[in-house]
């Protein structure tokens, strides 16, 4: 959407900005701790490991600061259309973002736990979720900050492949315990990487909702493409199977 | 069920809409009635003031000429026009203008301005108004008193002077009501920069309301330059030519006094002439202040 | 991975902190008021007010009608002086002087407190004239001063590039909004240390209201301001400070943001909540 002209009242015009740096800044942060986080179980970095996990507490504390600034922001300027939408999205936005956070020091704790277990299990798999993941949370910071409601859509729909790549992993790793008990421990904690993954696509999926909102005005109301069928992995429904988190 | 007219069937909406029809033929009867009788009223005193107009036209046309404007009275019969008596009237309305409408505008200030609830604004202000509407002999009289005993003679600046005091009551009074016109905030707006109240109404009240101050003064004019009774008192008339302020003074009212009730033919016809010029000078002088208040709207 | 990472930290440098409005009281206070009171002859319009307006920054006053706010606008510049059977008592510090006492000189005091008022009043002039109107009331200055005088206050007021060319046409042809300017540049002409503003936008149009307002933020960069509003949203957006009045009292005082985020009393919050009865 084409930037329109600038607010009459500057100090409003400034506020506005102020909140967007804010918003992408905290993008930025956890960008950085997933980075960290993955390199940490792909390449056993303990130092990553360590920083991932000690940057959580900037990022929440960013958010109350992006939390408060938005109710200021409500309370004194009465924002309306465009300003609503944008100041509304970033403070939904930084709940993802937070949640996010949450999820890489997940990843990063739980890579300290890996090491003591020599086997490396769906290295490949993990790997390329990685990837993925870090594309889409790049992608759609970029769009919040260049107010793509383009990228946004992309991003949405490119959640599906990383749930693919979850099911296979699923499935994999339920292989690997059915094999050997010794091998539970390890791959019940690549599970819960693994799924820490892909709620992290998942959130960068919200987060592409609001921007998309926020800048085209009507809500994203078509289903959204979901590929995660390891509910029914291994066994049909009428039973019990892999617990979901 | 309530049995108002609105619910109950049978005497249903027919008997009310004829009701009403029939309401509504009385109301416009009414109307046209009284609208006539406006209109009759109006065209009465339309008539009248037409056939002053209309006479004055017919008879004081009928003996202008160009010595009207040149030559002064002459004894009845040796032609002679009203010069002397056109001059008069404007040296003595002039001074009477010059002199009563500064004092008005100051009263009038006074009055608007620094007045506010005091005992002396309103007895200044009552003592104004009964003034307005005295009769004007006993202003002339009272000039007499002052001004022609005790010099022992009549003169044109107590003729002057006499109409002043009858000019002062009206300026006091437009500028009263123009100034009090000014919205409160303006003059606020002005004491607020650290103005002093005189240098507010000197340079923001007044300018704020010269066309109907101008207004005023014209009006004041136009009244005094038909007035009679108080020069007959003061400046008499004078059938010479003299521009003397210390001798009496010829005027046109006072010279259409003299002729209209004489037995000359000729001096009853200039006394139509002079009735002429009056009544069409005091029209324009109106017309010209409609003009000026139209113009700043 | 590399690349990610340093664009991130780009993104993730700290972010300095916006000051559009001090949320501290750290300010000095440029007026004082303690135990004011204001009689409309035996009526009590203002109650003990103690308040203080910090130098260089807005204070808004709100309050339902009739609660006095503008009353005590009025007070500062002496207004009520123009009116027999009002006055005020109590105590109105500015650099040390009771702004109250009978001693003081009205017209210096009006020229280091200016006030704007609701109705825009252009003065029947030129609209040179109107700026220079008041300068030439306290300061002598040459052609050239006066010309630079009124080109700055103009420029200050956001209406220069708007009449330059026709400051010799009468100010009554300019537009509300323009008009209002204009009032504002001329009080602001004298050079005064503080400007007082009663509702000077409910007489306009939306636009030009936020070109007031716009103009009020700039202007609290060089005077202190305080500003008297119907309109709650605006105090909100303008001021700095936002004190609450109600029938003659002052119920409570305190920064914008928490005023109308969290405010103390209760009545402060009906107010503004507009659950008001």
């Amino acid at each position: 959407m084409p930037e329109t002209a600038e607010h009459i009242v500057k100090s409003y015009e400034n506020e506005l900005i102020h909140l967007h740096d804010l918003v992408t800044g905290m993008g930025g942060m956890v960008e950085s701790q997933v980075a960290l986080a993955c390199t940490a179980i792909l390449q056993r970095d303990r130092a990553a490991a360590t920083r991932a996990t000690e940057s959580d507490v900037k990022v929440d504390a960013r958010e109350q600061e992006i939390e408060q600034y938005v109710i200021r922001l409500l309370a004194l300027r009465q924002p309306v259309a465009q300003d609503l939408r944008r100041i509304v999205a970033a403070l939904k936005s930084t709940g993802d973002l937070e949640r996010i956070g949450d999820y890489a020091a997940n990843v990063a704790k739980r890579s300290l736990v890996l090491e003591q277990f020599t086997m490396r299990y769906a290295a490949t798999g993990l790997a390329n979720m990685a990837r993925l993941v870090q594309e889409n949370l790049k992608r759609i910071i970029d769009a919040i900050g260049a107010h793509d409601a383009e990228q946004a859509m992309q991003v949405w729909r490119s959640d599906e492949a990383i749930d693919e790549i979850y099911n296979a992993l699923f499935r994999e790793l339920i292989t690997y315990m059915m094999e050997d008990p010794r091998n539970i421990t390890p791959c019940t904690h690549l599970l819960f990487i693994a799924k820490n993954l892909e709620r992290i696509g998942d959130h960068a999926t919200n987060i592409a909702e609001t921007v998309y909102y926020a800048v085209t005005g009507t809500p994203l109301t078509e289903a959204r493409p979901k590929g995660d069928t390891s509910v029914y992995a291994v066994i049909k429904p009428a039973g019990e199977s892999g617990r979901q988190e | 069920m309530s049995t108002s007219i609105l619910t109950t069937g049978h005497s249903g909406p027919a008997k009310d809409q004829a009701m009403a029809r029939r309401l509504g033929e009385r109301r416009k009867r009414t109307d046209r009635i009284l609208l006539w009788l406006a209109l009759l009223a109006t065209l009465i005193g339309l008539a009248f003031l037409i056939s002053i107009l209309a006479t004055l036209l017919w008879r004081g046309l009928a003996a202008m000429n160009l010595t009207v404007f040149t030559e002064v009275t002459r004894p009845p019969g040796s032609g002679g026009g009203l010069l002397n008596a056109i001059v008069g009237t404007l040296i003595q309305t002039g001074i009477g203008t010059l002199v009563g409408t500064p004092i008005g505008l100051l009263v009038g200030t006074y009055l608007a301005e620094y007045s506010q609830g005091t005992k002396l604004g309103g007895a200044v202000r009552f003592v104004s108004d009964i003034l307005l509407s005295a009769p004007s002999i006993l202003v002339g009289l009272f000039i007499y008193q002052l001004m022609v005993l005790p010099f022992g003679g009549f003169s044109g600046i107590a003729g002057a002077m006499a109409l002043a005091v009858i000019v002062i009551p009206i300026v006091v009074r437009t500028t009263e009501d123009m100034l009090q016109l000014i919205p409160s905030t303006l003059r606020e707006a002005a004491m607020a920069l650290g103005a002093p109240k005189w240098k507010m109404v000197l340079l923001v009240c007044y300018p704020a309301v010269r066309p109907g101050l101008i207004t005023g003064a014209l009006l004041g004019v136009a009244r005094i330059a038909g007035e009679t009774a108080p020069l007959l008192f003061t400046s008499l008339g004078n059938l010479t030519w003299s521009t003397d302020l210390t001798q009496a003074m010829s005027s046109l009212p006072v010279t259409i006094y003299a002729y209209a009730g004489s037995p000359y033919e000729d001096w009853v016809d200039l006394a139509w002439t002079g009735a002429l010029l009056i009544t069409f000078g005091v029209l324009l002088i109106n017309i010209i202040a409609r003009y000026v208040l139209r113009q700043r709207r | 991975m590399n690349e990610v990472s340093n664009e991130a930290a780009t993104k993730a440098q700290a972010i300095p902190a916006l000051q559009t409005r001090p949320e501290t009281e750290a300010s000095q206070a440029k007026i004082s008021m303690r135990d004011l009171d204001f009689y409309y002859g035996d009526n009590r319009a203002l109650k003990s007010i103690n308040l203080d307006f910090p130098e260089r920054q807005v204070t808004g006053l709100i309050g339902p009608s009739g609660c006095g706010k503008s009353t005590l606008l009025r007070c500062l510049n002496r207004m009520y002086d123009l009116y027999p059977g009002q006055r005020a008592t109590g105590e109105a510090m500015m650099d040390g002087e009771n702004i109250i006492s009978p001693n003081i000189d009205l017209n210096a005091l009006r020229s280091r407190i200016g006030m704007v008022f609701q109705k825009p009043t252009p003065f029947p002039m030129t609209i040179y004239d109107n700026i220079a109107f008041g300068v030439k009331l306290h300061e002598r200055l040459s052609k050239a001063q006066m010309d630079e005088r009124v080109e700055w206050s103009l420029a200050r007021a956001a209406l220069w590039d708007e009449v330059k060319d026709r400051l010799n046409t009468p100010a009554g042809g300019l537009s509300g909004g323009q008009q209002q300017r204009l009032c504002i540049a001329r009080s602001i002409a004298v050079r005064p240390e503080v400007m007082l503003f009663d509702e000077p936008t409910s007489a306009l149009d939306p636009i030009s209201t936020l070109k007031v307002e716009e103009l009020i933020d700039e202007l609290k960069r060089d005077f202190t301001i305080a500003i008297v509003t119907h309109n709650m949203q605006q105090a909100a957006r303008c001021a700095d400070r936002v004190a609450f009045f109600y029938l003659g009292e002052m119920v409570e005082v305190g920064t914008a943001a928490q005023m109308f985020t969290s405010p103390r009393e209760t009545r402060t919050q009906q107010y503004i909540t507009g659950r008001f009865s």
